[in-house]
């Protein structure tokens, strides 16, 4: 990146809610200040003025459900030096992802009044299935300190700091009493990576995996003692799917209580 | 964001104006205008967002889950959907929950209404009128009210994560309560802040009530929730300026939904009549009597008052409801008293629950068959921008028609605000579709 001219910024929404972006103008104290030091260049949620590329850092909201969006990924690429995924979403296909697990055919002509007007694929994926990703930032929202994180550690050639371990340790660090070995509540925090603050225990409920997979997860033994707490197989399977339900860890552990 | 290829128009001499990309609303939309000889011929409000299938993989799901995947249509109001989901499960297991605990989402959700209204009234819609791209080139020439508006944001986002642990996606709101309620003391910490955003919305309603707004009017449906003694978030029937007055039970019988080519977003209108209006607009010419006096005086003052068809002054609607929101979170915040229990136990049984709340950009309706065993066997969820898009649609519509003579430059960009004056949540509006209950066993 050239030291004295301000880095351009491009925000890129595929199939996605809004709200890791939104996570951008929700920075209300840092927000101008990031304006001072970055060019946002291209960011439609934000601002009709759109500079053309390429640019140095792209964020990227969002997973690949359309073939248009299947193609427009690849011109991302291209226009971008350095390119971030954004949210569960396009870390690891979303909530979307779900339709992943039916027969998307079906699926379409029961629900559609004109299954004919629509286009989607038959599968959500994220976005490193289509393109090299430079780094990615999990969660279900993201945490919005960890984007600020990896734009100034970008601006300062620096490697980013965003931890891969488990939610249970900042759970520990946090002082919560555990939910699951105190209170028997299913929680994913032993196979789902740190992000969050440990926010669903401090609020008396299960971590239910906003952040996907950690990154050497034992969900085998983790299945194991939700069965020994009377969970039966459908709600482990749905436990594993939701927000990250097509991320590889958590796909194989609920396809196995399927069979 | 404009097309080039509007430019030049074609050999028979018809003009179209696009945008192809529409900035400062939440999602993927564009818009297309024929002109044909003077004429405008055709308005098209397209969405292309890619629709996500909410309503189809919420089938199979258990009850308890709604409230956090509905929550993901949409991470400008989350709570909307969370409250929505969470109404129709409790009205169809006859759940009754603690008064506190109604306050406290009332609560909660007045913060949502602060931050996305802060967020769309300065930063999405003030640089129309002031002819900026953006709140970023707005900051340079009017830095003191672009912080305030950030000031103003944060603390309605500070209330959603003092009750719900983070801005987007919270996570305590369940069906029976809230998983953990925040105590008296930690609420308290918002009593200076709130003090100060109501002083702040004022100067917003000043600021907003003294811009040009361009001419526009219809014969609008303004539809919204009236309850009895309480401007309406959570509660209350459906009425209209034309006569409507239903149970939120009553939605499906005098609203329906159509599927149209140009749209991934459902098209709904009611019945026998057509397009209708949701929104600060519709809330404020329907509920103007249940707003606090301070608000109605702050309307009065610059002029805004109810029976208001011109949709441009959607702004100001949202400001005045900034202050009445900034009010009300503090009564709620200096009359709570921590509810005994955070939740009370629910039993699933096999109805049909009916939700409706007012998002920060209208009526948000869900409706739930959920069985004996607590699975959800079908899901509808009708957001408030896929009841707009008719509406918009015609506004573009008029508009055009009347600014025909504007230069093309300057038509594009009225027209984009015409779009935005309904805070279009275009993420919301097509998570898709109708479900054929009969068919899914």
């Amino acid at each position: 990146m050239a030291a004295r001219k301000k880095p351009k910024l491009a925000v890129w929404k595929f199939a996605s809610c809004d709200g890791c972006q939104l996570s951008l103008l929700d920075c209300e104290d840092e927000l101008l200040e990031v304006a001072g030091v970055i060019e946002i260049a291209n960011f439609p949620e934000a601002s009709r003025a759109v500079k053309r590329g390429p640019y140095d850092i792209s964020l990227v909201e969002g997973s690949i459900t359309t073939p248009h969006d299947a193609m427009r990924i690849q011109k991302v690429r291209r226009m971008s030096k350095l390119l971030i995924t954004i949210g569960a979403c396009a870390t690891g296909g979303g909530i979307q992802a779900l339709r992943n697990f039916k027969d998307i055919k079906d699926f379409v002509s029961i629900v559609y009044a004109r299954p004919d007007y629509i286009e989607t694929l038959t599968k959500s994926t994220p976005i490193d299935d289509h393109v090299f990703v430079d780094c990615e930032l999990r969660g279900c929202p993201i945490n919005k300190y960890q984007l600020l994180e990896v734009i100034s550690a970008l601006l300062n050639d620096r490697k980013p700091n965003i931890p891969k371990y488990s939610v249970c340790m900042e759970c520990k660090q946090k002082g919560n009493v555990c939910v699951m070995v105190s209170k028997g509540i299913p929680c994913l925090g032993p196979v789902t990576q740190v992000g969050c603050d440990a926010l669903c225990p401090s609020y008396q409920r299960g971590c239910f995996g906003c952040f996907g997979p950690m990154e050497t997860p034992n969900t085998i033994s983790m299945s194991e003692r939700f069965g020994e707490l009377g969970i039966k197989a459908d709600d482990i399977i749905r436990t594993y799917r939701t927000y990250n339900s097509y991320s590889e860890s958590f796909r194989r552990e609920s396809e196995a209580y399927e069979r | 964001m404009k097309d080039k290829s509007a430019k030049k128009p074609d050999k028979k001499k018809t003009k179209t104006i696009k945008v192809d990309y529409l900035a400062r609303v939440e999602g993927e939309g564009a818009f297309n205008i024929k002109i044909k000889g003077g004429e405008v011929i055709d308005a098209k409000l397209k969405i292309f967002e890619p629709p996500r299938f909410f309503e189809a993989f919420l089938v199979g799901r258990r009850f308890d889950e709604a409230p956090d995947i509905t929550s993901r249509i949409c991470g400008i109001c989350p709570i909307a959907y969370q409250m929505s989901s969470i109404q129709a499960m409790e009205a169809a297991f006859d759940v009754k929950v603690h008064p506190q605990i109604r306050a406290l989402r009332r609560l909660f959700y007045l913060g949502e209404w602060i931050q996305s209204h802060a967020l769309h009234v300065f930063m999405l819609h003030a640089p129309d009128f002031l002819g900026y791209e953006d709140a970023f080139q707005m900051a340079k020439d009017h830095g003191d009210l672009v912080k305030m508006a950030l000031d103003l944001k944060k603390m309605g986002n500070d209330i959603v994560i003092l009750i719900g642990g983070r801005e987007i996606h919270p996570l305590s709101a369940c069906v029976g309560g809230f998983y953990k309620v925040p105590t008296k003391r930690g609420l308290e910490s918002l009593v200076e802040r709130l003090k100060w955003g109501i002083e702040a919305s004022v100067k917003t309603v000043q600021f907003v009530g003294g811009l040009t707004f361009p001419e526009l009017a219809a014969d609008y449906e303004f539809v919204s929730l009236r309850h009895d003694d309480e401007y309406p978030i959570c509660e209350g029937r459906l009425v209209s300026n034309k006569g409507l007055d239903i149970a939120i039970s009553d939605y499906d019988d005098y609203f329906e939904e159509e599927h149209v080519k140009h749209s991934t977003s459902l098209h709904a209108h009611i019945r026998a009549r057509g397009s209708y209006f949701v929104g600060p607009l519709a809330r404020f010419n329907l509920n103007f009597d249940r707003l606090t006096p301070l608000a109605q005086e702050q309307a009065k003052s610059v002029g805004f008052e109810p029976g208001c068809v011109n949709s441009f002054k959607s702004i100001i609607a949202r400001a005045v409801e900034l202050v009445y929101a900034c009010e009300e979170a503090l009564r709620i915040i200096q009359q709570y008293e921590m509810p005994p229990n955070a939740k009370v136990e629910v039993k699933p049984n096999g109805m049909t629950g009916y939700g409706c709340t007012e998002a920060p950009r209208g009526i948000l309706y869900h409706r739930y068959v959920v069985d004996g065993h607590g699975i959800i066997r079908s899901a509808t969820i009708v957001p408030p921008t896929s009841q707009n898009q008719k509406t918009i649609e015609n506004d573009l519509f008029n508009f055009a028609q009347n600014n025909i003579e504007m230069p093309e430059d300057e038509l594009t960009w009225r027209c984009e605000q015409v779009v935005r004056n309904y805070d279009p949540c275009i993420s919301c509006s097509c998570h898709f579709l109708k479900l054929n209950i009969e068919r899914i066993e």
